[in-house]
């Protein structure tokens, strides 16, 4: 199962074109590499920065999606981080939340812990699940020009949107966001909500 | 769509009044994986235009769906089936390190009075696997504390940021099913 089309996009131009025109968008980010693309993007008091729990970056996101149904949220993680908790795209797909969108980073590695290759080197097609799960959207990106397509989708389109974007398998600086939890947590409630 | 027969309120007794409870502390999302322990529970929950129900793959979404919910202004109460808290250990240690409020009810099996063999290793290990994930655990087994454990809980959950979890007694989730 080789994937027949070339990878180009760069992940961080990619993570930053997707968040320039964010708005007010929340966004929760997986942990590791994708929280790096994030924060080089421009820190934010809208950002979570999930650190641990590989697989909760999708219920993170709709569990704020629902309490949150006016304001559009993002969850951007990454490839492992997705597979790890494919189930919850069907928990999504069930709650229908139109305001929310998922953007996997897809390196087909395991960036963090040495590049080791994930399923969808081999042909996986997480995408193919979202939709079947039932997203109401759902894209593989691998140009600019599908990008710019995308992006709309992510930051507009009626969700639960699903996007893909394959980047080049090289890691990008470590741009480090907060890791204090407290802090963190604070912050995004405070400027949320007015209260911590 | 068919809805799975509800357990009479003599059956569960405890049920409704820990539903009042849950409304009390205007809780909005219910996070569950279906459980015959919880069946009464989640019924009334589902029939709450107040609650939003999701409906999980596996129990360690609830963790992080309350811990969405809670940065996003709403309480949450999370349903698991004791066997689920096995499912649970690493979505933990998100809401341990952020001191995110957790309300979680578990329904005990291989507890008290199993018959079924293969609930009894994680009925075993339920009480220790949470303690190890530093949650705060309150043990339950008279149908009339239920209620008045949860609110308890629920009232040191939100005020106090933290992981607490209401374990009821198999006494008391027997007549829900077979799950
Ligand atoms: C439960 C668990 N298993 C394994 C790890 C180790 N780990 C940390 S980051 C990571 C890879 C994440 O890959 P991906 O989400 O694709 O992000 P990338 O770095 O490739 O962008 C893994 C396996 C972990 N943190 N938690
Ligand atoms: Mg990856």
């Amino acid at each position: 199962m080789a994937n027949a089309k070339r990878i180009t996009l760069d992940r961080r131009k990619v993570v930053a074109r997707v968040l320039r025109d964010r708005g007010d968008a929340l966004l929760i980010t997986g942990l590791g590499a994708p929280s790096f693309d994030a924060m080089a993007a421009g820190d934010s008091l809208n950002n979570f920065y999930v650190w641990s729990g590989m697989g909760s970056a999708v219920p993170f996101g709709l569990g704020l999606a629902c309490a949150q149904p006016g304001r559009r949220v993002l969850t951007v993680t990454g490839d492992g981080e997705m597979l790890m908790g494919l189930g919850s795209l069907a928990t999504v797909a069930v709650q229908r939340p139109a305001n929310f969108a998922v953007v996997v980073i897809d390196n087909q590695r395991y960036g963090e812990t040495g590049g080791q290759l994930t399923h969808t080197e081999f042909g996986v097609d997480i995408p193919a699940m979202a939709k079947g799960a039932g997203f109401r959207e759902v894209a593989t990106v691998y140009t600019n020009a599908e990008l710019e397509e995308a992006v709309p989708l992510i930051l507009k389109g009626e969700g639960p949107v699903f996007v893909t974007v394959k980047v080049r398998p090289e890691p990008a600086k470590i741009v480090l966001p907060p890791r204090d939890g407290p802090m963190m947590r604070h912050r995004f409630r405070a400027n949320l909500l007015g209260e911590g | 769509m068919a809805k799975a027969p509800i357990p009479t309120r003599k059956q569960q007794p405890w049920a409704d009044p820990v539903h009042g409870v849950l409304r009390d502390f205007d809780i909005r999302q219910m996070a569950y994986v279906p459980d015959g322990g919880h069946a009464r529970l989640i019924g009334l929950c589902l029939a709450d235009p107040k609650m939003r129900s999701v409906l999980l793959t596996t129990e360690e979404e609830g963790v992080a769906q309350m811990a969405g919910a809670w940065l996003g202004g709403q309480r949450g109460v999370f349903l698991t089936q004791s066997g689920g808290v096995g499912n649970c250990i690493n979505m933990l240690s998100v809401i341990q390190e952020c001191r995110i409020p957790l309300l979680a009810l578990v329904s005990m099996r291989g507890q008290w009075g199993e018959t079924f063999p293969w609930q009894v290793p994680m009925g075993q290990g339920t009480q220790a696997a949470l303690e190890a994930a530093n949650v705060i655990v309150k043990h339950v087994d008279e149908a009339d504390q239920v209620a008045e454990t949860v609110r308890a809980a629920a009232a040191m959950a939100f005020n106090t940021s933290r992981a607490v979890a209401v374990v009821v007694s198999q006494r008391l989730t027997e007549t829900g099913g077979r799950g």
